[in-house]
């Protein structure tokens, strides 16, 4: 297959990758500082749901999990099963939103106490304190463990395969078989090599962007 | 006028009673200093006066309005949150490791709580900013963050933050304890030039000959209790109690 050919083929599959990327962190970043906050409630019953929550989507394996959501509803409530592209982002942004949620707290519990101290005796009200002072300065300190796992998302969306959603990895597995040529594979390898290449770049210039202060 | 009355003060930590019964006045104008061993309750003390720590029990009362009460088991009540958020704009506080806003400009520093909690316009607040950061000698420090700042600058700033709200009372947290020696003089006579043009405060500190220059009332503090109070030449110049003198002979060289 002339290469044209083989890139167009794959390049549906590559815009998948893309959407699922994107939408995974569009909805798990917001979600896991909501995630966080439970996790460090003062209510036992809230943090301790949260916890099991996390502690169940960091210790069981991805793939499996996206398994569990598309076909956990047939098998155990006898429900058809949802839409493939939307069990795959239900999967992928429970398990981000986790590992974001932990990164958060890290990054929350970082911040000295005489920072709220300030604050409260200024008159700043809790949410005031919280966006203005301490979100800041917390974003700053949480860029490198985020970039970690936002590269490894790159990587993970090839794991939609294992429900048939026809991303980049689907693609260019099942061109590989058709056509008996490891060249499928080579471009898919390329394509997720530069996807994280742009994506470590964009969060290293974030990076600068929050070096104006220590 | 009384600008600050604490009464029957009382605060535990688990078992460890740190405060055991502490009563203290400041009048309008007046500089109190507060001296004692580490570990006497000095700064738990202040934390309980600015609310950042809940007495046990006692009372707390600003300018004649009541931000802590005793209840009738002898519990701390705290006054409705209406009420506390304007009894916190009588007073400020500086932190002995000044806790600045590290992503904050000084000027930012300094005027973010005026458009922030005071809802003041931002000219207003720049002009506020502004004056204070002269008074400081920092005017050519506005635009720099607190990193590239000395312990004495970023200690000037946050006692610009402190002033910018106007308190009426400003409470020092050891001022000079997180500084190089070579630094402690700057703040300390920005505290002096503050003392002569009345402002009320409460400092504690280590600088026993700082705060006999500075302050009108001393009150030496051992154990969670006042053990001696008095003007300085009295309590520093010839104290009566024992422990006092003890206090005193160990830190003086």
């Amino acid at each position: 297959m002339a290469l044209p050919v083989l890139l167009l083929k794959l390049s549906e599959g590559m815009l998948i990758s893309i959407e699922i990327f994107v939408l995974t962190l569009l909805f798990s970043l917001p979600l896991g500082l909501f995630v966080a906050f439970g996790r460090m409630s003062k209510n036992p019953i809230l943090r301790n749901t949260v916890k099991v929550y996390i502690s169940i989507l960091r210790g069981t394996p991805l793939i499996l999990q996206l398994m569990m959501v598309y076909f956990g509803p047939f098998y155990i409530f006898k429900m058809s099963t949802p839409n493939r592209f939307l069990a795959v982002i239900i999967g992928f942004v429970l398990n981000y939103a986790a590992y974001f949620a932990e990164i958060y707290r890290a990054g929350i519990e970082s911040i000295p106490s005489g920072q709220y101290e300030a604050a409260q005796v200024l008159g700043y009200n809790k949410t005031q304190t919280f966006v203005k002072i301490i979100l800041p300065q917390v974003i700053k300190r949480i860029l490198p463990p985020v970039t970690n796992e936002v590269i490894t998302l790159v990587k993970d969306t090839s794991l939609a395969f294992v429900i048939s959603v026809g991303e980049m990895f689907t693609a260019a597995k099942a061109i590989a078989s058709a056509q008996g040529s490891v060249m499928p594979y080579v471009s898919a390898g390329i394509f997720y090599y530069v996807f994280n290449f742009i994506v470590a770049w964009a969060m290293e210039w974030l990076e600068k962007k929050f070096s104006y202060f220590k | 006028m009384k600008y600050l009355e604490i009464k029957n003060l009382k605060k535990s930590f688990g078992d460890l009673e740190v405060i055991k019964d502490i009563s203290l006045d400041v009048e309008e104008g007046q500089v109190v200093a507060i001296i004692g061993p580490s570990g006497s309750g000095k700064s738990t003390l202040l934390r309980c006066a600015t609310l950042l720590e809940t007495m046990d029990s006692g009372e707390l009362i600003y300018l004649g309005e009541r931000a802590v009460t005793t209840g009738v088991n002898g519990e701390a009540i705290l006054a409705p949150p209406k009420q506390l958020k304007k009894i916190q704009g009588y007073y400020g506080l500086v932190f002995q490791n000044f806790n600045l806003f590290p992503h904050y400009s000084v000027l930012k520093n300094v005027t973010d709580a005026l458009t922030t909690v005071q809802k003041r316009s931002r000219a207003e607040a720049l002009a506020i900013g502004r004056e204070l950061l002269e008074k400081m000698s920092l005017s050519d420090k506005e635009n720099a963050y607190p990193y590239q700042l000395s312990g004495g600058q970023q200690q000037r700033v946050s006692i610009a933050r402190a002033l910018a709200l106007n308190p009426k009372v400003l409470f020092f947290d050891e001022p000079t304890s997180a500084l190089d020696p070579e630094l402690i003089g700057e703040i300390l006579k920005v505290i002096k030039d503050l003392a002569a043009e009345q402002m009320t405060m409460v400092i504690v500190t280590h600088e026993i000959s700082f705060a006999r220059d500075v302050a009108d009332h001393i009150i030496f503090i051992d154990g969670g209790i006042v053990v001696e109070e008095g003007p300085p030449e009295e309590v520093i110049g010839s104290p009566k109690n024992e422990r006092t003198q003890a206090f005193l002979s160990r830190i003086e060289r």
